[in-house]
């Protein structure tokens, strides 16, 4: 039963655009692969619980711990003033508290954290905290927030051309608004941080992170401590989707406060109510627009004003909001254009990074103008689409200020339509519906174009650290981290082509903060194309030494070294991979490298909201067939084809498993996962019983992802592959088009529909009624 | 007190140090450090701390380990991800097809697919999509999209499921714990409602599919439990021409192929109550007494005019169902009782039982809006009509306008005019996180338009499951 997973006994070279399996595959089934709460504590270890605010908006007139204290088995208990640094995690703005100093903000704000012997004394002990709350006057909606301005950053404008004096010339104007929801991550391994406190206030943290240099500055911060002496590690998560970019500051640097406040290593490991209640999710958006429209339905002017629900601080707002800002032309030329991003204020979780990172939103925003306009005109969505696309040679340039040089958005629509037959599949919707009055089915496309590079060119940036050792076998490590997504394996085939040995001499470990420094989060869908690069860059300064060992060892110009399948070759004499090691380290050479790399060409004027913050695009296109009950709002998903540009795909069994997965993921946001706050600000939505993710029944039973064949990135990224982690959610933007299309089909031809997301029953239902006139 | 004694990954298990008011969960994890069973929400719902529990005479079903209390097992054999490979660490069938589909990511709810896939298999059910759907049901899975765990069950027809042990699971105690914390496990009638009396602060405890969400959430540690799932009279069940009888201990798995036979519509409802998880454990009675006004069965019962058995110490009596809830959360459950069986008439010629879920999950949902109709026919005449309602009211109700509006009239679309005044005469719903009040009363009329239309033979499919 203990014995140790098989290791891999293929022979070929398994190396860049392989389908290799996912290296914890074995350790997942078993049950082996090992998560934070599973790791052995030392003997001494406490474990610890939050105390949440009961209130969205309250003064703390003062926290009594004494009751906790006084619970058996209860060591520690802190708040705000326990701190000994500073009170402070903000990944971007300051004053952004890991406890609520004397103000809670929302229902669920951590405002005091206490260690026991035991999980269940250290949550007793927290429920018996009192806090003397003095309520304060709540603004709970993005309406209110509006109506008194309150930002938790500056808006952002981006303008290209004249869009008063265009839309004033247009023959048609349109206006609307639009309403997406939030969205709970549901991780399914919760918010969990180990703090064990070292020598001279040393701190080892492991952390269910995607950027444990974000948790090292924190934690740093929040103990008054230099960051050489934090150190950061993690070795996987279980799930994360952006709720751990900087969401798991909080859990561990209030895990590192109890351990430095106790002496004695502390687990914080948030009870899945509390972390629904206590950390961020996806930014619900309220979107409003202006379109001036051609009676083809070329969009020729657009004022569109996207306002997020940010929560009570900015954390990472405003970068969504530029994200949200840089997709709302999605593949659309948009001649005159002012797009104006708002980070409102409200009394409620701060909101945070989710796949797609404002992305989805914008692209959101745009399709449901498509959609309008294609009612109103009585034209097919899809011809008001290819009407508006991006040209090659002209009219190819985004809002702000980026060509669009990779534009295959026209092959991506085409060659999909032909797979999938699209007007066959039209003829059969619409006779399915000429005859069945209750259950009514629509059907829709979406194209869809993702930029791949952080909005900020700063953090586009990776460091890696390869080690050979004597046997030919591999040490890897990177800034990159694991969460499922495969970005390990990935990797490691980069240097395993990179050498030309199996990806099982490549030993994955786990992301320190001790071994490669000062990286960027996992995340923006950049892990492989930052870490691969860097691994890569490592991988080659230790082959090009060991060519030239190579090379005089046998006298022939290192030029002719030859790398291949475990064996390196000068002319007609060979040593294994491992005997070159061998041999280097006999010679003095050294087989440890670092890496790094920078991605080129990007660069982002923060004021102007211009420039080319993308290295490149990444293209897809879905369609997808639901059915809708027009008495009750219920709905399935019946169908979906989808087709993904991965570039020359690095792993297409790891790529089709985040096409899917994040469709999938996608299709939740826009049905069935609604985030409901009652009228007094608390969120009653904060476990799976009352948060409805999909389930399996819930994907549809014909459901077809394609990676684009042939079709290698014009940049020069990883052996030409692109990301593929985020732009696939959008994809589930069809699923929501295509129940508008359902509703749209009870109703006169060229009715407006009014429908928000996510389509719950409760939003379809209504959207029918209103649809037909009620 | 005795040992709670099981068989575990097919080693025999005596236990005895930890309270009995112990998860499973937190046994597995925290005694034995086998850590490859996860808590994921620690509400049954996400499935990620699956495993597999087998009775001597029984097969392996699948439950949630976060809300069974450790003595719950006493008797059983439990199996974990850990034991499913062979001991010379081969992998069993289900992890290997979870590898071959590539249907791992972050792994975190692997192990508890894992289990559920095992218990699938050893069901011996056709791996058909509806019925890979039903066993999955219970597992949450956010990386994937399941396209490849479905895949994985799919590989399974034909692999040979593994034999129950029997070592370690043949004796059985009916008392656990000490004075602090005690659990009973009557094996007879008589014994159990003795204790019922004897205790009449004690959890009755059924398959705690309820009460161990106020161990995991609120941190409650009953100072005694009292299990029914031991009575043999409880876990009876008569079939006659005149009715069905399921005793209090009969779990919705049990009952689910008589209420095929006599009810399919409510079988089909019961099949959307939790998971397969849930229904193992979980019992028609424990749904009673739960008394929630959001509880699926009870409209159920109370449509179909069920008789509710209840028994104590001191005799027993019948009540109707509509009469057993008394309020939110109440019952008319005296000090003392228990609910013995539940006596559901059969349907009479030209009656017809048919039940409603409306959720915004398919699968494993709370309902915004729960209806069950008892409906009688005669030449085209609706001659008799018994409507109730969940999710309507702060109980499950009667719709009481809406069937004087209905009876006696023809029974076609074209009587039901004035079915959304009679609705609101009838209810006063709430907004919540399920639906808005609004949606919940339209939806309640439309439920009866759908009715129409299914029992007076529209050919067009009026339900999504129809297509």
């Amino acid at each position: 039963m203990n014995a140790p997973p098989p290791t891999p006994t293929g022979t070929a070279r398994r190396g860049a655009h392989a389908a290799v399996r996912h290296d914890s595959a074995v350790g997942h089934v078993t049950g082996r692969a090992v998560y934070l709460d599973d790791m052995p504590l030392p003997p001494n270890a406490l474990e610890a619980a939050l105390v949440l605010s009961t209130h969205p908006h309250a003064r703390l007139r003062g926290i009594d711990l004494s009751a906790a204290l006084a619970v058996p088995g209860v060591v520690a208990a802190i708040t705000a003033g326990d701190i000994p640094g500073r009170n402070d995690i903000g990944p971007i703005l300051r004053n952004e508290p890991a406890l609520a100093d004397g103000l809670a903000e929302y229902a669920g704000h951590p405002v005091a954290a206490v260690a026991a012997e035991t999980l269940e004394a250290a949550r007793e002990g927290a429920a018996r905290v009192v806090v003397d709350y003095e309520p304060l006057p709540t603004v709970l909606t993005v309406e209110e927030a509006l109506e008194h301005k309150l930002y938790v950053a500056p808006p952002q404008v981006m303008t290209r051309g004249d869009p008063d004096a265009a839309l004033a010339a247009a023959p048609i104007r349109l206006s609307g608004e639009v309403r997406c929801g939030g969205q709970d991550h549901f991780y399914l391994e919760g918010q969990i941080a180990i703090a064990i406190p070292g020598e001279d206030r040393d701190m080892q943290v492991y952390s269910s992170t995607q950027h444990p240099t974000e948790v090292q500055h924190g934690v740093a911060h929040l103990l008054g401590l230099p960051f050489n002496q934090v150190t950061v590690e993690v070795r996987r998560m279980g799930g994360a989707f952006g709720g751990k970019e900087s969401q798991a500051t909080i859990i561990a640097g209030i895990a590192a406060v109890l351990a430095a406040k106790s002496g004695r290593p502390v687990k914080l490991r948030l009870a899945r109510d509390d972390d629904m209640l206590a950390t961020g999710k996806r930014h619900p958006f309220l979107i409003r627009y202006d379109a001036g429209i051609d009676a083809k339905g070329r969009i020729l002017a657009l004022d569109m004003t996207l306002a997020a629900d940010a929560g009570n601080i900015a954390d990472l707002t405003p970068p969504v909001v530029t994200r949200a800002l840089c997709h709302v032309d999605n593949c659309y030329w948009l001649p005159h254009v002012r797009v104006t991003g708002l980070a409102c204020k409200t009394h409620k979780v701060s909101n945070t990074a989710f796949r797609g990172f404002g992305g989805p939103q914008g692209m959101l925003a745009i399709e449901a103008l498509v959609d309008d306009v294609a009612r109103h005109l009585r034209l097919p969505a899809d011809t008001v689409r290819a009407r508006n696309f991006y040209g090659i040679e002209r009219d190819n340039v985004t809002p702000y200020g980026m060509a669009v040089e990779d534009n295959i958005i026209a092959r991506v629509t085409g060659e999909l339509a032909r797979a999938v037959d699209l007007p066959g599949w039209r003829a059969a919707v619409d006779a399915f519906n000429a005859t069945s009055p209750v259950v009514r089915k629509g059907l829709a496309t979406v194209p869809v174009k993702f930029g791949i590079s952080f909005n900020l060119p700063t953090l586009n940036q990776a460091g890696a650290l390869v080690h050979v050792y004597t046997d030919g076998s591999v040490h890897l490590n990177h800034g990159g981290t694991e969460m499922g997504q495969g970005l390990f394996v990935k990797v490691a085939q980069v240097v395993a082509e990179a050498f030309s040995i199996d990806v099982s001499m490549i030993r994955i470990s786990a992301t320190s903060t001790g071994k490669v420094p000062n990286t960027s989060a996992t995340a923006a869908s950049s892990g492989s194309d930052l870490n691969g690069m860097a691994a890569l860059n490592a991988a080659e300064t230790i082959r090009g030494r060991m060519a030239e060992v190579m090379a005089e060892r046998f006298a022939v110009p290192v030029g002719e070294i030859v790398f291949d399948d475990g064996r390196v070759f000068a002319r007609n004499e060979s040593l294994a991979f491992g005997e070159l090691a061998q041999l280097c380290w006999s010679r003095r050479v050294s087989l440890s490298s670092t890496g790094f790399y920078r991605t080129p060409k990007i660069h982002w004027d923060a004021a102007t909201c211009t420039g080319r913050p993308f290295f490149y695009f990444t293209y897809g296109a879905a369609a997808a067939e639901v059915a809708i009950d027009t008495l009750t709002g219920e709905l399935r998903v019946l169908r979906a084809e989808l087709l993904q540009d991965c570039g020359a795909s690095l792993n297409p069994a790891i790529d089709l498993g985040q096409i899917e997965g994040a469709f999938v993921q996608g299709i939740g946001w826009l049905t069935s996962e609604e985030l409901w706050w009652d009228p007094s600000g608390a969120l009653r939505t904060h476990g799976p019983s009352t948060y409805k993710i999909p389930g399996s029944r819930d994907v549809p039973p014909v459901f077809n992802a394609r990676l684009l064949a042939d079709a290698p990135n014009r940049e020069a990224t990883v052996f030409r592959s692109k990301a593929v982690g985020e732009p696939p959610l959008m994809l589930a933007l069809s699923v929501w088009l295509a129940i508008r299309d359902a509703v749209a089909s009870v109703g006169p031809v060229g009715a407006k529909v009014d429908l928000d997301a996510p389509a719950t029953p409760t939003r379809v239902l209504a959207a029918v009624e209103r649809v037909r006139g009620r | 007190m005795a040992p709670v004694r099981f068989s575990l990954n097919g080693r025999a298990v005596a236990e005895d140090r930890v309270p009995p008011t112990t998860t499973l969960l937190d046994y597995l994890r925290g005694t034995r450090r086998l850590t490859g069973t996860k808590e994921g929400c620690a509400e049954g719902d996400c499935g990620a701390c699956t495993v597999a529990v087998a009775r001597a005479d029984g097969g392996w079903q699948a439950v949630n380990a976060c809300l069974m209390l450790l003595p719950q097992v006493d008797g059983t054999a439990v199996v974990t991800v850990e034991g499913l490979a062979a001991t010379d660490g081969a992998l069993h069938p289900v992890q290997q097809a979870l590898v071959e589909a590539d249907a791992t990511q972050c792994g975190f709810c692997t192990p508890g697919f894992a289990m559920a896939m095992f218990a699938f298999q050893h069901g011996g059910e056709p791996p058909e999509d509806d019925r890979i759907h039903e066993a999955l049901a219970g597992n949450l899975c956010r990386c994937t999209g399941y396209r490849p765990i479905v895949d994985a069950c799919r590989r399974l027809a034909g692999t040979a499921p593994m034999p129950v042990p029997t070592a370690g699971i043949a004796a059985a105690s009916d008392a656990f714990g000490d004075d602090g914390h005690r659990f009973f496990a009557p094996s007879t009638l008589s014994g159990l409602t003795a204790l019922v009396e004897r205790y009449p602060d004690a959890w009755l405890l059924g398959g705690g599919t309820d009460l161990g969400l106020t161990v995991t959430k609120q941190r409650q540690r009953p100072t005694v439990v009292i299990s029914t799932a031991r009575v043999p009279e409880l876990k009876r069940i008569s079939v006659t021409d005149d009715a069905v009888e399921f005793g209090g201990a009969v779990t919705y798995t049990e009952a689910l192929p008589h209420l095929d036979a006599s009810f399919p519509s409510f079988a089909a409802l019961v099949r959307r109550i939790g998971s397969r998880q849930i229904r193992n454990l979980g019992t028609l009675a424990g749904n009673l007494a739960n008394a929630s006004p959001i509880g699926d069965t009870p409209p159920c019962l109370m449509a179909l005019d069920a008789e509710i058995v209840l028994g104590s110490a001191t005799g027993q009596r019948r009540i109707p169902a509509d009469r057993f809830i008394t309020g939110y959360r109440r019952t008319a459950l005296q000090p003392g009782e228990v609910i013995e069986a539940i006596r559901i008439p059969t349907l009479r010629a030209g009656e017809r039982f048919v039940a409603y879920k409306l959720s915004k999950r398919f699968d494993q949902d709370i309902s915004a809006v729960v209806a069950a109709f008892r409906v009688t026919t005669q030449d085209g005449a609706l001659t008799g009509l018994r409507a109730f309602y969940g999710g309507m009211a702060a109980t499950t109700a009667r719709a009481v306008a809406v069937e004087a509006a209905l009876t006696g009239r023809p029974w076609s679309a074209g009587s039901l005019a004035g079915i959304d005044a009679a609705i609101a005469q009838d209810f006063t719903p709430l907004d919540d996180q399920r639906a808005t009040a609004g949606y919940r009363l339209a939806a309640a009329a439309n439920l009866l338009r759908r009715l129409a239309a299914e029992t007076s033979h529209d050919p067009a499919p009026v339900r999504l499951e129809a297509l």
